[in-house]
């Protein structure tokens, strides 16, 4: 896997010239997306602008795992779709506040990506892969078995939104937008915090020589696991947002499709770049939206694109933006 | 008379029977993933909907040309394998170069893509296509009713399987391909073509799926999404042999069709299910799968 | 006064009735169904044909009305089918939400149709929670239910000498309330339950099942399924001889769509209600000819003709309140009765429940079929009253 997402590993010289204007980039970018998610509500649709937000925080921290710890999860459903399940179930039934059920729901998917990083980091590649894709499906078993929790196919409907804290209605859409742009942003911070700590450093230093760095003395696997763990929870924060903001929670989320949906959004937007993820998730849940008028053609319009992806920017749309301005984004 | 956990052993025998048909199934296509992987390291997620192409093809020959059930067994075929043909020169072979991931997605868009046309031109609810006259009835065995046309399937997918282990591990052109899957630039070297081996491959590959389409038409549902709900299971099916093994994935896809089977018996809900439980039990004990070698 | 004359005085006519009209109501009608999976043959683009079919009859613009038709895929997925709607309400204008299959989309527009306060006119769904514990003063289920084609087959099979039961269920939600509410009708007229088996949704092989149904002895093979898995068991079903052996097949949800799929020769003796077959009197013949011309020679579905006859109920109830205000439609659609030429006389329930007949088919031998989509015979009618749930136990809260 190691040539996937390489392109944010340039030469040790190249980092040294590049990191201090890479930085300030990196900086800029930050001040630019905050200032975007100001604007975007008054622009767009917020319903809209709060699904791409989900996805692109589930994308991210999809990417954080293959991107950055170079393995590739084939079953992130399972992490999305039961967290949204728990906020769901809790916000509804034991009537949580709003950031208490995505709390809960963001919890349990970490516990869940803690048992089941713990089995599949033993192996590597495409093993690695299958087995996060069978234990994501039995996952999905365990919900369609459990319809007392779940809701069965019906999914669970007519979640309340709450009130934050206790005190601020959710019930407008605007008032909700601040607080899904609140979690996104939070998550796209750490995100880029994890990945530019030593942990990260050494997380990427796993992933492009794992004998290397268990010779330099890192327990590679307590390394692999703590990522895969961290994302596992960040895909549940993204699914127990959506959750909230979709008021409901259906086997459409821990189905193997979006676990699918996951991979392609993230090589859309560019493997292994920070901002990649976002812009990926942006351009397939807008596809999705708007090609929805297409009828079945949306089926072969989206293979297409997979097809030219593959065949003319595999680095992603923000990939080949970084190797234009020869920056890691 | 005695029961094996409330169920009468005559009912076992068949569903033990049963499941060995479906695992025919599972064998041709696995079989087929197989080769395809042994060569060029590529997961076809193509598969699924290639095999659709196999019963579609054999629907339109019958409907537009007129051409038989025995007939379409070897014409669809060959004209499926000749889309694998294209699909590997105009895109796998770009690739070729490339991580695994990107043939995996490439094929997923593919497929996609293929799902999507079929849908378009013959809508979702599928067409019918009836059992071949010579195959209709059945026989009584006694402890069950078994329609000629499943016993054809078994009989028609072991000669299959065999005859492509047989190419494959005894002739002199399975041992090209042997030796262009462990060295492609050695062999290339000693003046065989391989970029051709391989696109010959994947045809080949494909051919296997698309037999198993037309084997599928006149009992499954025939519809564009017939192949997309099994492929993910056929997956679980190569893992468990191991990936580019042949033997492996031919006596994997009988075994596991036989578990599916008796698990349909004690446990019919989680009979879709099982498989995944046993490939991550297998990926835990033996990492490269039950016959695949550990690299 | 000759032909003439006369359309020349009806055109004149409504073009000073048109702007003598208070003013101008212009109405926005979304048609949300599965536009690529599994349901697109029995909704997809046919339901939005028989929509425009219907705005076409209604003579909406002579009225001075003016409709406007867009429509969407919702893939089967909540999430995407939420999306368009709230977009659709919050940001088009769209007034009135038709068809929406898949229950678990249709329970989420049904509960945004409510917060928002438009109107929903479902037909493709099954769910009878929409008109029972979920049900909503701004939701009209239209077409059919589980709770009727439980009736349908359930009841009239029992009636017809087929008292025992075995259930192929489909092991989701829908399958198991499709069986709950058979089981309930099988045994309160007299049948019994023998046995029943979960199958994994989706599921190809379906003869392991199969052969359980059989060695139950039951008289009739309840399939709790639908699309794709429906038409696997029932063509494996006549591969293992299960209907020549004496044992009756009942489609539980089986549209005219699937049978076509099947071909007779698989589908023959498969007993299924639909509350609209093409074939059931000139009315619906004539509907369905204009229908299949735009429809690339396909017959309409009970789905597809539900969303004219909801269309066209609505319009009305537009005309006479001359507002599109939700409640007053509402108020008025409830108080009007329906008729059309589809599903003839019938009326809305306080719940939301569109009543009307219900009828039980069987589908043709090969040798008795006269031509292409000449599929049913008519075995029984059910009137509304004796198909739909009582209101009492519907458990809606709008039910006083």
């Amino acid at each position: 896997m190691t040539d996937l997402a390489s392109s944010d590993t340039p030469t040790a010289a190249a980092v040294a010239e590049t990191d201090d204007s890479a930085a300030r980039l990196h900086r800029n970018l930050f001040i630019a997306i905050a200032v975007l998610l100001v604007v975007a509500p008054f622009v767009a649709y917020p319903v809209f602008v709060m699904k791409v937000l989900c996805f692109a925080l589930f994308a991210l921290a999809f990417n954080l795992l293959l991107g950055y710890g170079g393995l590739l999860s084939f079953g992130h459903a399972a992490y999305f779709g039961m967290a949204s399940y728990v906020s769901a179930y809790t916000a509804k039934n034991w009537g949580l506040t709003p950031e208490l059920a995505i709390l809960l729901g963001t919890a349990v998917a970490a516990l869940l990506g803690l048992v089941f990083g713990a089995l599949a980091i033993r192996r590597q590649g495409i093993y690695f892969a299958m087995i996060t894709l069978a234990l994501a499906q039995m996952a999905f078993f365990f919900s369609l078995q459990t319809p007392r929790f779940t809701g069965g196919e019906d999914g669970i409907q007519a979640v309340p939104r709450g009130k934050l804290l206790g005190m601020i209605s959710l019930a407008d859409d605007r008032a909700l937008y601040w607080l899904v742009a609140a979690i996104f942003m939070g998550g796209l911070l750490l995100i880029y915090r994890i990945i530019h700590s030593p942990f990260g450093q050494v997380c990427k230093a796993i992933r492009d020589n794992e004998p290397r760095a268990i010779s330099l003395g890192y327990r590679a696997s307590q390394y692999k696991l703590a990522v895969f763990v961290l994302s596992a929870g960040l895909a549940g924060l993204a699914g127990a947002t959506k959750a909230i903001v979709f008021q409901l929670a259906s086997l459409t989320d821990v189905y193997w499709t979006m676990s699918g949906e996951v991979v392609l959004m993230t090589l859309v937007g560019g493997l292994g770049t920070v901002f990649g993820p976002i812009v990926g998730a942006a351009v397939i849940v807008a596809m999705q939206n708007y090609l929805a008028g297409l009828g079945s053609w949306v089926l072969v319009v989206q293979g297409v694109i997979f097809v030219a992806c593959v065949l003319l920017f595999r680095e992603g749309i923000v990939g080949v933006i970084a190797k234009w301005i020869k920056k890691p984004l | 008379m005695f029961e094996l956990l409330g169920v009468p052993p005559q009912a076992l025998f068949g569903q033990v029977l049963l499941g060995l048909i479906n695992g025919s199934f599972y064998a041709i296509l696995s079989l087929g993933l197989a080769v395809i992987f042994g060569l060029l390291n590529i997961i076809n997620f193509a598969h699924g909907a290639q095999y659709m192409m196999g019963a579609f093809v054999a629907w339109m020959c019958l409907n537009y040309l007129g051409v038989n059930y025995w007939a379409a067994l070897l014409l669809a075929p060959i004209v499926v394998g000749a889309t694998g043909i294209v699909i590997e020169r105009v895109f796998l072979a770009r690739i070729a170069k490339y991580d695994h991931l990107y043939g995996l997605l490439l094929t997923f868009g593919l497929a996609l893509i293929i799902q999507g046309l079929f849908r378009n031109y013959y809508g979702s609810s599928g067409l019918p296509y009836g059992i071949p006259p010579q195959l209709t009835g059945g026989h009584n065995l006694g402890f069950m009713f078994l329609p000629t046309y499943r016993g054809w399937v078994v009989v028609a997918s072991l000669v299959i399987c065999l005859a492509t282990w047989f190419m494959i591990e005894k002739t002199k052109l399975g041992a090209y391909l042997r030796a262009a899957t462990e060295n492609p630039t050695l062999t290339q070297a000693f003046g065989i073509n391989v970029p051709l081996l391989v696109t010959l491959t994947y045809g080949f590959g494909v051919a296997l799926a698309a037999f198993a389409g037309v084997l599928a038409a006149p009992i499954y549902a025939v519809n564009p999404n017939m192949g997309a709900d099994l492929i993910i299971v056929v997956f679980a099916v190569v893992v468990i042999g191991g990936m580019g093994s042949i033997m492996g994935a031919i006596v994997t896809g009988f075994s596991l069709g036989l578990i599916e089977g008796l698990t349909k018996v004690f446990y019919p809900e989680a009979s879709s299910t099982v498989i995944f439980i046993i490939m991550v039990l297998v990926l835990l004990v033996k990492p490269a799968g039950l016959f695949g070698r550990t690299a | 006064m000759n032909l003439k004359t006369l359309l020349a005085a009806t055109a004149l006519g409504a073009l000073m009735a048109a702007p003598a009209l208070a003013q101008q109501i212009s109405v926005k009608a979304g048609v949300l169904n599965d536009r690529s999976g599994i349901y697109a043959d029995l909704s997809g683009e046919g339901s939005v044909i028989a929509a425009r079919l219907a705005v076409e009859d209604f003579k909406a613009a002579e009225k001075g009305i003016k409709v406007e038709i867009v429509s969407a895929d919702h893939q089967n997925k909540p999430d995407v089918g939420s999306t368009i709607t709230r977009q659709w309400y919050d940001q088009d204008g769209v007034d009135l939400i038709l068809d929406v299959p898949t229950s678990s989309v249709a329970l989420a527009v049904s509960q945004i149709t409510k917060d928002k306060n438009k109107i929903l006119i479902n037909s493709g769904a099954g769910t009878s929670d929409l008109t029972g514990k979920a049900c909503s003063p701004n939701t009209v289920h239209w077409t059919y239910d589980t709770y009727a084609l439980a009736q349908g087959t359930g009841g009239a099979m029992v009636k017809a000498g087929g008292d025992s039961w075995f259930f192929l269920t489909a092991d989701y939600a829908f399958g198991h309330s499709l069986e709950r509410d058979t089981s309930a009708v099988v045994t309160k007229a007299g049948g019994k339950v023998v046995g029943a088996v979960r199958t994994p949704f989706p599921g190809t092989d379906f003869s392991s099942f199969l052969l359980q149904a059989q060695a139950s002895k039951a008289k009739v093979i309840g399939l709790a399924n639908a699309g794709g898995d429906l038409t696997n068991s029932v063509k494996q079903a006549s591969e293992f001889g299960i209907t020549q052996g004496g044992q009756k097949l009942a489609g539980l949800l089986t549209f005219a769509s699937d049978v076509h799929a099947l071909g007779l020769q698989a589908a023959q003796g498969l007993v299924l209600t639909e509350s609209f077959y093409w074939d059931r009197d000139d009315g619906t013949r004539a509907f369905s000819e204009r229908f299949a011309k735009l429809n690339g020679g396909k017959k309409p579905t009970m789905v597809q003709a539900g969303v004219y006859s909801g269309l066209l109920h609505y319009l009305k109830a537009v005309e006479a309140a001359k507002s599109k205000d939700s409640a007053v439609v509402m108020a008025k659609m409830k108080e009007m009765p329906t008729d059309d030429p589809l599903f003839g006389k019938g009326s809305i329930r306080v719940n939301g429940r569109k009543m009307h007949s219900m009828y039980l088919y069987e589908v043709k031998k090969p040798s008795e079929s006269k031509g292409p989509w000449d599929y049913y015979k008519q075995i029984a009618v059910l009137s509304g009253e004796e198909a739909f749930q009582p209101l009492a136990e519907t458990g809606c809260p709008l039910v006083k």
